[in-house]
């Protein structure tokens, strides 16, 4: 198993959804056979379950290690990091998938039905970014207090986000 | 709190809650649950009540700011933080780490580990009611605190990683030093091995309790030793390998190795951490055996270093194995002073989930180990208040004393 071969399966599946696919190999300093191996591609976004369904079925048991995000001011932009082919020496491959959500329509589908494990990244993701997942078996708060104010999101960086309540950040 | 249900057929059933804070994690935790007479039927779990929001601050301080916060993320694996933010941060910016610097990172990433492991099996001694044994593991942890004071100034935050290697160098005439600690690890092992693992008390009370079952592990997500106790042979050090150890012939320790089988409970999660005691001690000799001399760090002159990463665009991740498993960071950075995104992610964030199927039709007096079994931030068993229309508090010395009778009786019975 490479990282090529596992974008190309990828690229075959779901043609002009995948895109920016982006194959990282840095060798190791004090060992040059071994290889940090990593694979990066943006996902369009009603395709997202799909693709983490694809990488279920090919790589049994996926490690799911969590979601970042961000807001690059028009749109919120999340990766899903996964790594497959782990407990064999220097052989794990990290997959992260890019999804992009407009700000007005930010909604995208849950995975946990494949992956029970991703449900803390995806009650956080929800708090912090604003977003809604369509379909999260607990949509409650995680990480923000019930007294948080409701419409501020610490990750934003519009309107939304929570400077004004901050009088010192040093 | 313990809260009182009557549910559609009359039925009463009670709620308890165990937590919440503890500042030295960032996820302090507050177990909520559904308890049935003695039982266990429900696991719910609230973290709200402690979130600094690190992250963001982040996002408004330069790299070299941020690395003292990451150290300071938590309090007993402060290097796994700060040494993610540092690889997630070479890997935006294509930084190479010195050899010996590697070297000089997987000890103290060891040291560390040997503290923690030691210092959970003291605190777990403690949960089941052996007070005395916990005092012996904390006296047997004091050496390793001494030595990494010895090496970094400090005994717990070390500040020895920094973007591009480390700070400070080991010298030679600090190897003998290390080398007593290392052989005082080994030879303790034995012991604290039939304290554990040969006394029928510990044993009746750890073994069958809160299995984790493989297909749970995987499902959850869980990482670290807790994954590894229930047979899934994750082990970022092998795995992915990163700064010493693909020159170092090591292999994920797994419960097997001792008993033969792999049960998943707290008996086994026990055995794989004793275990990692010493595959850490024997790492750091072979460290110090192989360690090549050289430079320490990519660049010593901080503004450079801060010029340089101002005009980083990329985006990084940074992944290492902590003693309670995976930690990963990812950091975006758009060539400006501060990152634009950080993401921090710590072991217990994957391995509550895997509390559900541990803690389901377990006894109250189990609750205590068992949720100290994924080594999760220990304060959330120090405050279980269980209040309500009843207003009967149980307290942490409550509930502690809870698992203790339980030892007792065990042990009466075992006589």
């Amino acid at each position: 198993m490479t990282p090529e071969s596992v974008l190309s399966s990828f690229k075959k599946k779901f043609k002009t959804k995948v895109k920016n696919g982006k194959v990282e190999k840095v060798p190791h300093k004090l060992k040059k056979t071994y290889k940090l191996q990593r694979v990066w591609f943006d996902i369009d976004r009603k395709y997202l379950k799909d693709a983490v369904a694809h990488l279920c079925k090919q790589y049994p048991y996926p490690h799911f290690v969590v979601c970042s995000g961000y807001d690059n001011e028009k749109d919120i932009v999340m990766n899903y990091h996964f790594t497959i082919n782990y407990a064999k020496k220097a052989g794990e491959i990290t997959v992260s998938m890019r999804v992009t959500l407009p700000k007005k329509d930010a909604v995208i589908e849950s995975i946990t039905s494949l992956i029970p494990g991703a449900l803390i990244s995806e009650r956080e993701m929800q708090e912090m970014l604003g977003i809604t997942i369509d379909g999260i078996p607990d949509s409650r708060r995680l990480f923000l207090d019930e007294s948080f104010p409701k419409g501020v999101f610490p990750w934003r960086r519009d309107k939304t986000c929570p400077d004004k309540l901050v009088r010192r950040t040093n | 709190m313990l809260e009182k249900k009557k549910d559609a057929d009359g039925d009463t059933s009670y709620s308890i809650s165990v937590g919440p804070v503890h500042p030295a994690l960032k996820e302090p935790v507050k177990l909520n649950m559904s308890i049935e007479g003695e039982k266990v039927t429900g696991v719910d779990f609230e973290l709200s009540q402690v979130h600094r929001g690190v992250e963001w601050m982040g996002t408004r301080r330069n790299p070299i700011q941020i690395m003292f916060l990451a150290e300071r993320i938590c309090g007993i694996c402060n290097i796994c933080h700060i040494m993610a933010f540092s690889k997630a941060v070479e890997n935006a910016a294509g930084i190479e780490v010195p050899a010996r610097a590697s070297y000089i990172r997987t000890i103290a990433a060891e040291l560390e580990r040997i503290h923690s492991h030691v210092l959970w099996a003291g605190v777990a001694a403690h949960e089941l009611g052996f007070d005395s044994v916990m005092h012996y593991t904390w006296k047997l942890r004091e050496n390793v605190l001494d030595t990494i004071e010895y090496l970094t100034g400090n005994r717990i935050t070390k500040a020895i990683v920094t973007i591009g290697g480390v700070r400070r160098d080991i010298h030679e005439k600090q190897v003998p030093r290390l080398k007593e600690t290392t052989d005082y690890y080994l030879k303790s092992f034995d012991k604290l091995g039939k304290i554990f693992l040969k006394d029928p008390v510990v044993k009746s009370r750890c073994r069958d309790t809160g299995i984790l079952t493989k297909k749970e592990a995987l499902v959850t997500c869980a990482v670290g030793p807790t994954a590894r106790a229930s047979g899934v042979r994750k082990d970022i050090r092998v795995d992915e390998t990163y700064a010493a150890y693909p020159e170092l012939d090591m292999k994920p320790m797994m419960p097997d190795m001792v008993t033969g089988e792999t049960r998943g409970d707290v008996y086994d999660r026990i055995i794989t951490r004793l275990l990692e005691v010493k595959q850490s001690a024997e790492i750091i000799n072979d460290c110090l055996n192989q360690m090549p001399e050289g430079k320490i760090v990519y660049e010593e002159k901080i503004p450079k270093l801060l010029a340089e990463l101002k005009g980083v665009e990329g985006e990084g991740t940074g992944r290492l194995e902590a003693p309670r498993g995976e930690v990963f960071h990812y950091v975006k950075m758009v060539g400006e002073d501060s990152p634009y995104a950080w993401k921090v992610r710590a072991p217990t964030y994957n391995n509550m989930l895997a509390w559900v199927p541990m803690l389901m039709n377990e006894q109250i007096a189990d609750i205590p180990i068992i949720a100290a079994s994924i080594d999760p931030c220990m304060s959330c068993t120090n405050r279980a208040v269980v209040a309500g229309k009843t207003s009967s508090i149980l307290t942490q010395e409550n509930l502690h004393r809870l698992s203790v009778e339980k030892t007792r009786k065990i042990r009466e019975a075992l006589k």
